[in-house]
């Protein structure tokens, strides 16, 4: 025969965000560390290696940072201006920065003065990166041009003057050592061959390029410029996938998580945008106090970091969750006794036997399955299930009630019992989802112990706390019901149309609930 | 069917099984139950009906075994006549006429040749128990009036009746007096219980009885719970009893086991308790049984018990407690407030079932489906209790939604109401909750209806309720990155002058809404949700509202309280014309422009049928039913029949079955009585219905092969044979199973004589009456339906020339139907 059912416990819907498990996911880093830079923060690069340090570009100065300290490991102040696009070679071993004056300048993690100084461009360098075979450097320049440097002998290999304005984003290839893009004021993405002279690929984008990124694979480009992240399939010449525009202000930079399921896209409307980039939804955004300039995320984005136009760097750890481990862990069973017969095999002339799988009831629902009312009442009016989740509470109490022995079940309890149950009531009450149980309740508990009252000061003391609850209800309501009315008067005069008739929020008078005189 | 005869009323199926006890068989294997004017036999193992032992004329009140013979089976039924039947070929042996109404029947096997009766003689509640004297005679029907009375004054449950200790004594009881007779002293001792005389309010009426079966010891069953059990009741003085108590409410039925060790108990707790020793501690229990036990029986073999609840269900339990199989009948427990549905899938009938469920139920097979739980949640049955009740539901888009409103309202203040929308899934084949939605008006719903609309795209659904608004649900996309999914949330909300909204019906193409505000009908354009006119007539609430379909689309109907009827055309806004008839049930068929109405008088109720385009009714039937008729659907038949007269063509591609307040399922048949109205197993066997199987192919090609040639045999010998099928011998030989035939060498000669053509010269005319007489005979012991008008068709054989040949196949036919009927003996024992 049909089991036990389970009390059906109301769900009410939850308001405002939805939990999914992203929101878990990207919630579950520690309060931000703050760092002040000397100026806008305008990249953020990450060590591919271990530790995991990472570059932050701020004003003329590049602060390396370990992973926990606040101190920079490392400071490279060389710089007659600002520096721009500090970034590590794929070893973790080298550093290259453009600059406002038109040089290149490579560093030795662990030296201070620069290794190599490329010289060429004639204005500012915003963007440069090391290509897949390490040995060459990419830079793109406020003098339209874009140009690839030999490390060894710090000579320029070639020149590319394709675009028509500023260069000021770029990424190479991390699969090709040969294939590098770059992005332009002049509203085009443009991808460069080494071994020929010219552009292989050119994608319109429509607004000035902030930002480009090359998927892992190098099969999809994601462009940042004004308000829009457009995503572009390359294999298939560059033909628009998809066109985001979940910001306010122009988005400037662009991330990946290391998973490669998610973009991450910050903005200068203060937030950064949390993309799937299964089917380009957004599914989480975080706020920031200002303007976002640069962003990174850690190995296993352990770490996400911002830099922003005031200055100041963003840095969130992840929560560790070695903490669950510290638990004392109980002894289970061993793992023979889970897999006891599970594994033999069924012979010729076995005769099967199933035996339903043995349904979890909570503790409630085995008291009630047993009629134990009394104390399943007492178990949902235990402090940590009426604060945490009141609607068990009311759910059993409303069992209570359709079974008939909600009167049984309150009555016999002595001061603290009682005083638990008021407590309860004082503080649901007046919510309107739980209150057409809970009045029935307080009116039953009133005449149950009405022929007591008075015999404890603290029980007096909470009906008299209900008493005022009520009264204020009920002086809210006629409040609102007057409301109501002018509003409705209102839109008697605004309606035109005749017959069509507008939804109103009707809500209903309390009742009545004045039986309290104690 | 070409045939015409008059429409009749008959009852369809879902005839009570749980008004008597069960009766095992003495192996176990069968179970017969008492079902309206029949007697049930089901297998204990498949749940599946074996036979349907037919014959009494009217309810049928008692069954026993044949104590002598554990493979006969009496019955006794109000008609006044005790039948013997041989249950497993199903054939009834010997009829008994006893000439009064008998209220129950008991066998005992010391007494071999009488068997023991209720009767009322004088005042209607005065019931006794007599003997009756079972003469031995071979012929068919014998008169049994010898009577010798027994015990006086009893109560007229059977349940209230237990022989005792191998036939030695005999306990009846009554109110508060339980009354012992020994056979042997034929005295009376008569007991009562202390207290019952004084107090005024006493609850330990007695309710039922039990004897031990070796020992002698008497279980009563009381009012308040407690089960007495009596000892040493030889002497009127030094009786004892102990009392068992576990019920908290009325002990409806007790029953000991073969063995005497434990005894069994059952009440409105849904809850069978085992005492095991006749001691309180020692008890086990078998919990859920899903409504109050009406009855519980034990198989003579010790190995089965039964339960027969108030919800038209027997449960076989185990001998350890284990429900090993569940026969259900159709649910008729409560009151159906669900109204009578039909699910478009399946066909079947859908209303209220079980507490919390909707029922499916099909009229073909008179057989429940499933149930489908809506409320899930713990029913407990307790007297005074207010249940959640499941108060409206409807079927949308081909039956792929349904929606289901349930409500409970203790106070006038304190409602809860729920609605939920169930999605079908083809995997599981199953309603899948969907949406639940709290509280979905402020005031009960009064209808809800889908947009059953072939274009449209979006589901819609509306609810009409008495807070005075009408709203639209309809079906959004609520799925994102991690899941698929739909969802239903309100569109609209409308009102009339804040008027109570009682009911709502969608046209026939979903571009009106049409919602009836208390007097007034109002029309909304489904696409906009703007009010385009309304229809008042000052003549009551409107109780029924409906459009009409097909060519008749431009007529909207309603029905008011004050009894009137009216027709409103829609294009020209106007009443096209009102008649008064105090219409109780409207329906629409759904294939075709028919409108039935039930009316409802002093006398009973009425059935017109008729088109919206006119007001003269097609078809009028007078007296359909004499209580109020409740619901009543059209259902679509699967093949449409071709009834040429014009008042039968409203039935062509429909059927209409109603409902009554005592809950019984009527429908209109036009078949003439000895044919059965739903096919059974026997019937499709000799039917020419039969499935399109490959072998059906085969035996048609065969057969047309056969008509072809006697035709051609016709045109050129100009000699009249008879049609294969018209031979009985022959199709008795098609149509009995090949594995229970006889050897073909033994088949041939027979089949061969039956194939050859007489040399004696016949009328032409002759063969078909004789053989439309064969075919009666073979449908009557196959008829099942309960015949309302009562006509006694009669059957016997009058003197008509039968030639030689026909004849020879006549024996030939009886020797073939034995075969048959054995067939099912065994098939069953399988």
């Amino acid at each position: 025969m049909a089991g036990y059912k389970p009390v059906a416990i109301q769900t009410y819907p939850i308001l405002g965000e939805k939990i999914t498990q992203d929101t878990l996911y990207w919630n579950n880093y520690k309060t931000p560390v703050q760092i002040k830079e000397f100026g806008a923060v305008s990249k953020v690069d990450f060590s591919p290696q271990p530790p995991y340090n990472y570059a932050v570009t701020a004003s003329s100065r590049i602060h390396i940072y370990g992973r926990y300290s606040q101190e920079s490991i490392k400071t490279f102040s060389r710089f007659k201006d600002t520096a721009y696009c500090a970034t590590f070679r794929q070893d973790g071993r080298l550093i290259v920065a453009g600059s406002e004056d038109g040089g290149v300048q490579l560093f030795d993690i662990s030296g201070r003065a620069p290794l190599r100084q490329f010289e060429g461009h004639t204005k500012a360098v915003h963007t440069v990166d090391f290509t897949a075979d390490k040995y060459h450097v990419v830079s793109g320049a406020d003098d339209y041009t874009v140009k690839l440097w030999d490390i060894p002998n710090s000579k320029e290999v070639l020149t590319f003057k394709e675009h028509s304005d500023y260069v000021r984003c770029g990424c190479a290839s991390k699969l090709n050592p040969d294939l590098f893009i770059t992005g332009s004021y002049d509203h085009t993405v443009k991808m460069f061959d080494a071994r020929t002279s010219e552009s292989v690929l050119s994608v319109e984008h429509g607004q000035p390029v902030e930002s480009v990124l090359l998927f892992p694979s190098g099969g999809l480009l994601v462009s940042a410029g004004g308000r829009y992240v457009k995503v572009c399939d390359m294999l298939k010449g560059g033909q628009l996938l998809v066109s985001l525009k979940n910001h306010h202000k122009t988005v400037t930079c662009l991330c990946l998580s290391s998973s490669g399921q998610r973009l991450l896209s910050g903005s200068l409307d203060r937030k950064v945008k949390v993309y799937s980039t299964t089917s380009y939804k957004v599914v989480h955004s975080f706020d920031y106090a200002a303007s976002i300039l640069s962003l990174a995320l850690a190995h296993e984005d352990e770490t996400i970091v911002v830099g922003m136009t005031n200055g100041i760097l963003s840095v969130k750890h992840r929560k560790s969750e070695a903490k669950k481990e510290s638990l004392p862990r109980r002894r289970r069973p061993a793992y023979r006794t889970f897999i006891k017969g599970k594994n033999y095999m069924k012979q010729r002339d076995d005769i099967l036997i199933n035996r339903p799988a043995k349904k979890h009831l909570e503790l409630y629902d085995r008291d009630l399955k047993h009629f134990r009312i009394s104390k399943a009442l007492d178990r949902v009016l235990d402090p940590t299930c009426t604060i945490k989740t009141p609607e068990i509470t009311v759910s059993i109490i409303k069992e209570l009630n359709r079974r008939g022995v909600l009167a049984n079940a309150l009555a016999g309890r002595d001061e603290k019992e009682i005083s638990h149950v008021l407590n309860f009531l004082i503080r649901n009450l007046s919510q309107p989802r739980f209150a057409p149980v809970l009045i029935n309740a307080a009116e039953i508990i009133i005449d149950i112990y009405l022929p007591v009252i008075g015999q404890s000061p603290v029980v007096d003391k909470k009906f008299l706390l209900l008493q005022g609850l009520v009264e204020k209800e009920i002086d809210y309501q006629r409040e609102l019901l007057e409301t109501l009315g002018m509003m409705d008067m209102l839109f008697a005069t605004m309606r035109r149309k005749e017959g069509t008739s507008v939804l109103e929020n009707t809500s209903d008078g309390f009742p009545e609930n004045k039986k309290i005189e104690s | 069917m070409v045939e015409e005869d008059s429409i009749r009323v008959v009852r369809c199926g879902g005839s009570e099984l749980n008004f008597r006890r069960a009766v095992f068989s003495a192996d176990s294997k069968y179970i017969f139950c008492v079902s309206g004017d029949f007697v049930k036999v089901y297998s204990t193992v498949t749940e599946e009906c074996v036979h349907i032992l037919h014959g009494h004329r009217n309810l049928v009140t008692g069954i026993q075994l044949n104590p002598n013979n554990h493979l006969q089976l009496y019955s006794c039924s109000l008609d006044g006549t005790i039948k013997l039947w041989d249950y497993i070929d199903g054939i009834l042996i010997k009829t008994f006429i006893v000439g009064c109404k008998l209220h129950a029947l008991f066998t005992l096997a010391q007494a071999e040749d009488s068997v023991f009766v209720i009767v009322n003689k004088e005042k209607p509640d005065i019931f006794q128990l007599v003997s009756v004297k079972l003469p031995k005679s071979s012929s068919q029907e014998v008169e049994a009036k010898e009577l010798s009375f027994v015990l006086d004054y009893i109560n007229q449950s059977p349940k209230c009746i237990a022989f005792g200790n191998e036939g030695v004594y005999v306990a009846a009881v009554r109110e508060f007096y339980l009354s012992v007779y020994f056979f042997k002293k034929k005295t009376t001792s008569r007991f009562t219980l202390s207290s019952s005389r004084n107090k005024k309010h006493a609850k330990n009426n007695f309710t039922c009885v039990a004897c031990h079966p070796t020992e002698d010891c008497i279980a009563s069953g009381h009012m308040d719970g407690k089960i007495r059990l009596w000892r040493n009741f030889y002497d009127d003085k030094k009786y004892t009893y102990t009392c068992l108590h576990w019920h908290h409410d009325m002990v409806m039925d007790l029953a000991f086991s073969v063995t005497g060790t434990s005894l069994l108990s059952g009440g409105r707790e849904s809850v069978l308790v085992e005492w095991r020793d006749a001691t309180e501690k020692n008890k086990e229990f078998l919990p859920r049984l899903g409504a109050t036990i009406e009855h519980i029986s034990v198989s003579p073999a010790g190995d089965l018990f039964c339960t027969s609840h108030s919800d038209n269900k027997i449960i076989i339990i185990h001998r350890n407690l284990e429900a090993s199989a569940v026969i259900q009948g159709l649910v008729k427990d409560r009151s159906i407030f669900t109204g009578l549905m039909i699910d478009p899938r399946t066909k079947a009938l859908v209303l209220n079932g079980k507490p919390g469920h909707l029922q499916f139920y099909s009229l073909q097979s008179d057989k429940q489906l499933y149930n489908l739980d809506i409320i899930q949640q713990e029913y407990i049955n307790d007297y005074g209790l207010i249940q959640i009740e499941l108060t409206k539901a409807a079927f949308g888009c081909f039956g792929n939604w349904l929606a289901t409103v349930e409500q409970r309202q203790e106070k006038e203040t304190e409602l809860e109401l729920q609605m939920k929308l169930w999605m079908y899934n083809k995997k599981t084949q199953g309603f899948i909750l969907n949406t639940k939605i709290n509280m979905p008006h402020e005031d009960c719903i009064t209808a809800l209806c889908f947009c059953n609309a072939e274009k449209s795209e979006q589901p819609t659904l509306v609810t009409a309720s008495k807070d005075g608004y009408f709203k639209v649900w309809i079906l959004t996309d609520d799925s994102d990155i991690y899941k698929k999914a739909v969802g239903w949330t309100c569109d609209f909300v409308g009102s009339y002058h804040k008027y109570q909204a009682t009911n709502c019906c969608f046209s026939e193409d979903g571009s009106l809404l049409a919602v009836s505000f208390e007097e007034i009908v109002t029309i909304w354009d489904s696409v906009t949700w703007e009010l385009k006119c309304t229809f008042c007539q000052r003549a009551g609430k409107i109780r029924h509202l409906c459009f009409g379909r097909l060519t008749c689309s431009k007529y909207l109907l309603g029905a008011t309280e004050n009894g009137i009827l009216c027709c409103w055309n829609l294009l020209s806004c106007a009443l096209e014309w009102n008649a008064k008839l105090n219409v109780r049930v409207m329906e629409p068929d759904p294939n075709s422009e028919n409108i039935a109405a039930i009316s409802q008088s002093s006398v009973g109720s009425d059935l017109f049928v008729f088109k919206p385009s006119e007001p003269r009714p097609l078809y009028i039937q007078k007296g359909i039913s004499r209580e109020e008729v409740q619901w009543g659907v059209f259902v679509p038949r699967d093949v449409p029949e071709s009834f040429t007269s014009e008042a039968y063509q409203w039935l062509n591609r429909s059927q209409f079955y109603f409902l009554t307040k005592s809950q019984s399922l009527l429908t209109f048949s036009t078949k003439s009585p000895e044919e059965k109205l739903t096919p059974t197993s026997k019937q499709l066997l000799a039917e020419e219905s039969l499935p399109t199987t490959p072998f059906y192919f085969i035996l048609g090609k065969h057969r047309q092969q056969q008509d072809e040639k006697l035709n051609e045999t016709l045109e050129n010998e100009l000699v009249q044979l008879p049609l294969t099928e018209n031979i009985p011998a022959i199709s008795e030989l098609l149509h009995t199973p090949a594995h229970v035939l006889p050897s073909a060498s033994f088949l041939c000669s027979m089949f061969v004589n039956s194939l050859l053509l007489s040399k004696e010269t016949k009328s032409a005319k002759e063969i078909p009456e004789d053989v439309d007489m064969e075919e009666e005979k073979e449908s009557e012991d196959s008829d099942e339906e309960n015949d309302f008008t009562e006509k006694v068709q009669d059957t016997s054989n009058t003197g008509l020339g039968e030639d030689i040949i026909h004849q020879l196949s006549k024996s030939e036919e009886k020797e073939l139907r034995k075969f048959r009927k054995i067939d099912y003996g065994w098939i069953a024992a399988l």
